[in-house]
């Protein structure tokens, strides 16, 4: 047995390991780039879930961002406030007051048969597809299309599709970034201080019969909560045949929630709702 | 032949008619793995092409002037390359990160996936040992045959990586059967694909 091979071998293998290795140690010396220890500091306080909704690219660069004065320290929509303090006290600034903080609500109470249908789609399982196909399958055309883009864009998994095809939020995991509102084609996500219990689950501005004549559930723009209000002024108003809260005087009493005739106030435990019974069945 | 018929012949012979992903089935693993979108496939495309193009270079010294001259090559190529590929990788990484940090934000994810990647330890391996391949165009590689076949295998993988990622893009948003959603209708549009690319067999007597 000729052992110079396995000599030769081991030689080799160390020698280029080692000249390897020799040169990969003067290398990171010699090309070590300077990272700023802000950039590290902010990044381990920012959630790391990469959502976008700052939009910056990731996490990471919102952190060099925000270290390089490019963005304000509150930028990270998702972090909210507890975030923006503690990116505050690492770059020196002052924490301006806490925030309020919001959660997104879903402003339609549709869903399969509550609303009529006018045909029936057989394409694209997206709503942004379903919404560019003669304004959608729905008769409603403010409506929830039920295909879940919101859902999908969720980075924290706090939107889910429902039975009835409505997205349901877990406010909880919610973080107010806004991606479900952009996602969606019709602009029903919205953002409410999430101190408010109740919110509108409607999005239709048509007027009242011609909702009533799609819809169970739709805000006929009665103005019965208008008056109902126990504020004054009301906390809540009728614009553009829409009832709208102002969350700034409302006081969550829930007066508005019982009166309302077709139901499309809702509760935001659970998502609950009374079962709509003085509504007028469309023909 | 011409030098210049010869160098085209090795290039397109390891671009096309022995293709790494669609005819060898080397480097699947990337191949499925960042396709999802053309943005992703073309970056990790571009990575490939640098990376492998640079190890086959360095490789291919390693071999002529160490390994074969000290008789250890045959048992020894697999190791001593995998090691000449990581760390050339991780210099790359560094070199670039202090030189641009512009390509770094573009290719930086993508380095390290190629630290251990086959289609870069295969396209090195073949480019000091032709004979693995039936291009009998050339046995032993000159320096710059070596490099010319390595680039061709990485623009191989690149072109064919980025089709690829564009297909899956269509797939995605198409009404696919439910059982055969995401990966196995990605293997069979690949099967479809290396079926396509068995065309090119015997194309100027490759």
């Amino acid at each position: 047995m000729n052992y110079t091979y396995v000599i030769d071998a081991v030689l080799t293998m160390g020698g280029l390991a080692a000249l390897l290795g020799l040169v990969l140690s003067i290398a990171s010396i010699k090309l070590h780039v300077e990272t700023d220890p802000k950039i590290v500091q902010i990044a381990e306080v920012l959630p790391g879930t990469n959502c976008g909704a700052c939009g910056l690219p990731g996490c990471e660069g919102a952190a060099e961002a925000i270290a390089n004065g490019d963005a304000p320290y509150n930028v990270c929509v998702a972090g909210g406030y507890n975030v923006a303090t503690k990116v505050a006290a690492i770059i020196g600034v002052e924490a301006e007051d806490a925030e309020v903080k919001k959660v997104a609500v879903v402003g339609c109470g549709g869903g399969s048969g509550k609303v009529k249908i006018c045909y029936l789609y057989d394409g694209i399982s997206q709503c942004a597809a379903a919404n560019e196909l003669i304004s959608g399958p729905l008769a409603c055309d403010y409506g929830c299309l039920g295909f879940g883009d919101c859902a999908i864009s969720c980075p924290f998994d706090a939107l889910r599709m429902g039975d009835d095809k409505l997205p349901k939020v877990d406010r909880e995991k919610c973080t107010a970034c806004g991606i479900c509102a952009s996602a969606c084609p019709r602009g029903i996500m919205k953002l409410v201080q999430s101190d408010g219990d109740f919110n509108v689950s409607c999005n239709s501005k048509d007027q009242g019969k011609n909702v009533r004549k799609v819809c169970e559930v739709g805000c006929i723009a009665c103005k019965i909560c208008e008056k109902s209000c126990p504020e004054e002024p009301s906390a809540i108003t009728v614009d553009e045949n829409l009832a709208e809260f102002n969350y700034e005087t409302c006081t969550n009493c829930g007066v508005c929630f019982e009166k309302c005739p077709t139901k499309c106030i809702q509760s935001a435990e659970g998502n609950k709702r009374p079962v709509s019974s003085s509504v007028k069945k469309s023909t | 032949m011409g030098e210049i018929e010869r160098y085209l012949l090795i290039f397109i012979g390891a671009a096309l008619i022995y293709n790494i992903l669609l005819i060898r089935f080397i480097g699947l693993c990337p191949f499925f793995g960042v396709s999802s979108s053309v943005e992703t496939s073309i970056g990790m495309g571009l990575a490939v092409i640098f990376v492998m193009t640079v190890a086959s270079a360095i490789c291919w010294v390693v071999w002529n002037y160490i390994l074969y001259p000290l008789g250890v090559g045959e048992f020894l190529y697999i190791p001593a390359f995998i090691l000449v590929i990581a760390s050339l990788v991780q210099f790359e990484e560094m070199v670039i990160k202090k030189t641009s940090p512009t390509l770094y934000k573009a290719l930086g994810i993508y380095l390290p996936l190629i630290t251990t990647n086959c289609a870069v330890l295969a396209a090195a391996t073949e480019s000091v040992k032709p004979g693995f391949l039936k291009l009998h165009v050339a046995y032993h590689f000159s320096f710059l045959e070596a490099i010319i076949y390595s680039l061709g295998v990485a623009l191989g993988f690149t072109v064919v990586i980025i089709m690829f990622a564009a297909i899956r893009e269509r797939i995605d948003v198409a009404p696919v059967p439910k059982s055969l959603k995401g990966y196995p209708i990605a293997f069979i549009t690949a099967a479809l694909m290396s079926l396509a690319l068995t065309g090119f067999t015997n194309l100027f007597g490759l």
